[in-house]
Order: C-alpha cells, then structure tokens, then sequence
C-alpha cells in the first residue's frame, strides 16, 4: 500500500477539494482528513460515521477551588501565564487562583510545586476521531476541541488508524489501492505528523508570490525528511509569469512536477454542491485533475 | 539472557514489528530457556514515543533489542540503558530470537532512521 | 489597542486584509504596527515591503545537565511531561526538541544540577514601511516551538498605539498565542461551505476566549448566501465585504497591496478601519 499525503505551505490553495477529486479517481483508496485544525473533507465526501472515539492527547492542571490558599507559588512557577488571581472565594480567602484552560500546557510543575495539593491533574479530552464510510471507500478524521493542542498526535493517530484499515483491506482482499491523505498546512507540528515516512507528498500551491514563498518553506520540510515530493499549480493562469517561476524553481530542486489546473469557479459551484469537481463537470479543469493524479500515480511506482 | 524483541502480536509466532517506538508490543525472550513474556508498549500514542518505548524496555531487564528500524531519541536513551540493539530483523520473532543466540544478526552502530519515521506506520 | 486578524482556514485573505488595514491606518496618521504573527508561514514582507533595521534571535531554554553535580534522584525525568528529560539509572539525558520549556526539571532538582541553555526556535525582523512599523516572527524549519516564537513576536507590540496583528490560520494553540488578551479580533472568511464551516470552529475559539469579534466577507459573490444567514442567525456584526474581483487575486499573485492596485478600494478599507474602532 502506497501512502500519499497533500499538504499547502499556506491554506485555501485548494488541497482538500484536490484531495476530494482524487479520492473519486481512486475508487477505493483509504481516505485520511489529517487537516485537524480546518477539517473540510467531510464536507464533500459526506461520511457515514461507524466507529467515534474520544481523543487525550495530554493533560491540564485544575485548581480546586475548596482547597487553595491564594499563596500564588502555581502563579510564580508557570511558565505560560496560565494562572491568575481570579478565581471564585472560600473559606480562607477572597479569591482563589485559577487555570485557563487554554493557556495550560500540560506541565504539571504547578501540580508538583502547590503547597496543599490544591491541583489536580487529568486527562484532558482534546477531541473524537471517527471511522466513516463514504462513496469512495472508509475515512478516518477527527474533530479536535477548538483552542486545543497536540494536533501533532491526533494527525499520527488518524494516519496510523487509516494505514492499520488500509493494511487489513490488503491483506483481506489483495487490494493495492492507495492510502489518500489530507495533510496540514504551515511547516509545524501538525505537518511534520502528517508526512513522516509517507511514499509521496505532493504540495498544492497557487502563483503568488505568497505561494511561491511557501512552497519553498514546505519543500525545505520535506527534503530534511527525505520524502520524494511532487508539486501541482492551481489556479495557474492567474498568474503565468509566476508559474512559470514556481515550475523552474522546482525543476531546480528535483521535484516532480505534476501538473497545473486553471482557475475555474466551477470548482466552488463543486464544492457549494457538495461534490467533486470530477462528479460535478467534465471540463478542461476536470481533465487536468485526471493528468496530474495519473503523473501521481506514475511517480509511486518509481518510488521504493 | 533476555532480549526484546518488538512485535506485531503477543506471541513466538508473531511477525517482528518494524517500528521501534510504535511498536505494537515487546516479547521479551530468555534466550537461556526460551520462555517468554508480551509487554505491552504502553506509550504508543503519546509524543516521544521511541524514549517512552525505550524506558519500558529497559524496565523489563533486556539486555538486547531486536527491531526493524529505530530512531536516534530511541537509540540514545537504549544505549544509556546498556541494551545492545539489532536493527533491520524481520520474520517470527522466534526465528529473530534463534538468528540473534546464532550470532548471526549485526549490532547496529546507531540509528537506521530519522526522528518520528514510525509515526504513521 | 490590538487589533487581531484572523481566520478559521487558510487562503481567505486575512493577511490582504490586514496588511491593507495596517496601511490605510497609518497613511491616516495613525501610528501604526503590522505584527506577522503566521510565524510558520509569514507573508506580510512580501506586499509590504518593508525596510528590516533590526533583526533578533529568538530562543528558548532548555535544560543540560551538570553531571558532575547530579545526584542521580531522577526527580527531573518524573516531572518531565513531554519526555524530554529522561533519567536512566543514574544517567539523565535531554532531547532538547521535544522541550517545552515549563522550567519544571530546573526546578524540582535538589541539586542545582541543570542549567538553562538557549536553543534557538526563530528569529524576528523589525523595520519601517514607510510611517507603518513592522514586525515578523519566522520559525525555523522542523521546529515545533510556534506558540513560544508568537509570544516573542507579540513582546514588540508599542502598548499606545494601533497594532493589526495577522494571525495564523486555525483554531489550535498558535492561534491561541497569537489573539489572547488582544482588544477586538477580525474574522476573515469565505462565502464558501468549506470557509463557512471553519468559521463556526472560529466563532466557538474566540467566544470561549471571550473576545469581541466581527466578520469579514472576502471573495464575496462566490460560493452561496449561507455565511450571511449564520451571521445573522448568531448576531455577529458583518463589518466589511471584499467582492470576487480577479483584479484583486491578480494584484495578490504579483505581490502588490490592493489600495495601491486599485484605489477605488481605499475607502473601504478605512471604512473598515473606522467601524472597527481604529481610526
């Protein structure tokens, strides 16, 4: 099973709606939303869910309120201005100090450092993952909590999910389909999670400046991982000059270009009308979606 | 003696699990008598996984880790804990155990794969 | 007062409308800061073009370990949350990529065994776009410190005059970094289905945060009327829209701020700038 992950230095290039195509020319891959942050995918691919799962990704300090003695040390020792003098009163004192839970880190030295053990220290729920069905074969994604961290382990945890169905169908069924991941944006933690050790990446990136800025970034990124990485245009002839700019830059660099597909509103008439661009029109843009996942397909097989 | 060896299932006949730190569990053999125990790898979804499955091999009293690829968090953190490691080993992880008392697996001399490479397999 | 610029997904044009923001603000006399805090993938530089005069390392601390010293406890490796120092036996080892820096091994330890070293996550350029300032946080590659560098970044913020912060795209904990305790935040969004739903997941973010929030159509005329209909459903104030206009997307691709490609946009940026409160 090859595993192929779609990522975008910056967002709204068009990835997931890319990656929804893609799902419908693959028939049956496994599909994976590892875009944890903005997860779009189900959008269009309508999920049936099968199987929901809390996500704890780490932990969160809570002060109980009965117990602290406003002495302020959880205050002194935290390092992410997580604690403040505001919480309800009690019997000793006005006000209690109190945690915002967004700001906590998980550190636990509040816990370690609290004078009468005020502070307890628990699983957090960070947010559920599901195991779907949909008109183009399973899905796993996931809903992380908003102001949530550890986005970086919930994506591991969906491409590891994805990768366990993926190798059951195989041996199952002798099924060589592939394993279709929308991966992060930016080059930090969620993205690292989402490339590891995948055959193929391919970066979606549009002809700006801004893209071309970020497709470097996100190239930088994959080389230090080592990962082969293949680049596609979108919305190329918004600007041909800059194109032109982006495909020099990644022959240079030895990335395999996989093709580039016009700006075209009917990819958002798609999206608006919950489909595909592949189901929603058999255009010039529908036909150029079909060659860059076939020059996709052709560069697996040249990897190991 | 007793090695660790990281692996798909709970059992002599399970495949040798290729991942270090994400390994599914540990048996963990007496090379002297050949019985054995699983160990869970109890760490597998939290973040610096090869440390965390290090720590829990070390725990057990292995001497040696038999594995497919290990990374250098991993491999650091074995080689503090004494524990000689073999990379690279496929098959059941009895034939693993019988090929390592043959003398016939190479001891590795650092890592054989980057950070976070087991983090989706 | 600070002004954040924000948006559930990425691509809807929230650094357009924040570097188009900060500019007519401080061409009206206003003074000004941009603060691109999309350390991960900054972009401001490109349609500002600033002048950068100064340029600052950022780093973090993270423990080493003073063998001589070390009683070998192995208190550090117990509170330790992210295994970033790990005690075996006697011998304690760091992985200093792996460290948050909450200070907890320091600490804990009994022996004034570890000392704090710096590690560097990225470094901030300051400058001038002609009466705007300007600050940009840049992380540096396969790091994972972004909420660290966003804190740094926003230490530049002048507290007595206007600054537009550009925030990264979605709702995890950089973003968090980026808008806490900022004085109104912009929600940038895209009439799309996609852009409607991560704007929901924004919406949830910056009420729980408690912060006073207002939307921003872009690329309005695309997609379908749902945005407007759960705006108006939730109460929430949309305070400007940007039309679908390829002119726009054209002066974006080469790099040039819309006020300077096509004027006629001016007024409603300070439009914009005035119903917000910051003119």
């Amino acid at each position: 099973m090859k595993e192929i992950v779609v990522i975008s230095g910056k967002g709204g290039t068009g990835k997931t709606s890319l990656v929804a195509a893609f799902a419908s020319l693959a028939q049956n891959a496994v599909l994976a939303d590892c875009d944890v942050d903005a997860a779009d995918l189900h959008l269009i691919l309508k999920p049936d869910v099968q199987e929901s799962h809390d996500f704890s990704g780490g932990k969160l300090a809570r002060i109980r309120a009965d117990k602290c003695i406003g002495c302020g040390e959880c205050e002194r020792v935290c390092r992410f201005e997580a604690v403040s003098l505001s919480g309800p009163g009690n019997d000793i004192i006005a006000k209690t100090c109190t945690i915002d839970p967004v700001a906590c880190e998980g550190c636990g030295v509040c816990v370690q450092f609290c004078p009468v053990d005020a502070i307890d220290f628990e699983d957090a729920i960070n947010g559920q993952w599901f195991v779907s069905k949909t008109r183009f074969g399973p899905m796993v994604h996931a809903r992380l909590g908003t102001a949530e961290e550890n986005s970086g382990k919930l994506v591991s945890l969906i491409r590891k999910q994805a990768k366990r169905i993926a190798d059951e169908r195989g041996a199952r069924a002798n099924d060589d389909s592939p394993l279709l991941v929308d991966g992060s944006p930016g080059i930090g933690c969620p993205v690292i999670a989402s490339i590891t050790g995948a055959d193929l990446v391919l970066v979606v990136t549009e002809p700006t400046l801004s893209g071309r800025h970020d497709l470097d970034r996100v190239a930088q990124l994959t080389a230090h991982f080592g990962i082969p990485t293949a680049v596609c245009i979108n919305k190329w002839n918004i600007n041909p000059d800059v194109t032109e700019a982006i495909e020099a830059g990644a022959r240079d660099k030895g990335l395999v270009l996989a093709g580039k597909i016009d700006y075209d509103p009917a990819v958002t008439y798609a999206q608006v009308a919950e489909k595909t661009i592949i189901e929603y029109a058999r255009n010039r843009t529908a036909t150029q979606v079909v060659s860059v996942w076939n020059v996709i397909m052709d560069s697996l097989k040249t990897t190991k | 003696m007793k090695v660790a060896v990281t692996s798909t299932g709970r059992t002599m006949d399970a495949q040798v699990d290729p991942r270090f730190g994400r390994a599914a569990c540990f048996v963990v053999v007496d090379t002297d008598n050949m019985e054995f125990e699983a160990v869970e790898n109890t760490n597998v979804d939290a973040g610096g996984a090869g440390i965390s499955a290090a720590k829990v091999v070390i725990d057990t009293g292995a001497r040696a880790v038999l594995t497919g690829n290990c990374g250098p968090n991993a491999e650091r953190t074995l080689r503090a804990g004494n524990i000689t490691l073999y990379t690279g080993v496929t098959g059941a992880v009895a034939e693993a155990v019988e090929r390592f008392k043959a003398g016939k697996l190479t001891e590795a001399t650092g890592p054989n794969v980057q950070s976070h490479s087991g983090m989706n397999s | 007062m600070i002004l954040a610029v924000a948006s559930g997904k990425g691509g809807t044009g929230k650094t357009t409308v924040a570097t188009n923001l900060a500019k007519v603000c401080a061409a009206a006399g206003r003074p000004t800061q941009y603060i691109d805090c999309d350390v991960e993938e900054p972009n401001g530089h490109i349609f500002l073009k600033p002048q950068i005069d100064g340029r600052e390392e950022v780093t973090v601390e993270v423990p080493q370990v003073d063998a001589a010293k070390c009683i070998g406890c192995g208190r550090c490796g117990q509170i330790c949350q992210y295994s970033a120092i790990v005690c075996i036996g006697e011998k304690v080892l760091t992985f200093e990529q792996l460290c948050h820096s909450c200070g907890g091994c320091w600490l804990v330890c009994p022996a004034e065994a570890i000392e704090r070293e710096p590690l560097r996550i990225g470094e901030i350029e300051t400058g001038q776009a002609g009466p705007l300032g300007f600050v940009s946080g840049r992380l540096e590659i396969g790091h994972v410190r972004t909420p660290s560098l966003i804190r740094s970044v926003r230490r530049h913020i002048q507290s007595d005059g206007l600054a537009i912060v550009d925030v990264p795209p979605g709702t995890s904990c950089p973003v968090v970094a980026a808008i806490r305790g900022v004085d109104f935040v912009l929600l940038v969004t895209e009439p799309t289905p996609f852009g409607l739903n991560d704007l929901k997941l924004a919406v949830e973010l910056v009420r729980e945060m408690g912060l006073p929030f207002a939307v921003a159509i872009n690329r309005d005329g695309i997609g379908n009327d749902q945005t407007q209909a759960y705006c108006k459903a939730e109460g929430i104030e949309i305070v400007a829209s940007i039309p679908d206009d390829r002119r726009i997307a054209q002066a974006y691709s080469t790099g040039q701020m819309i006020v300077d490609a096509l004027p006629e946009y001016t007024e409603r940026f300070r439009d914009l700038a005035t119903r917000l409160g910051a003119l």
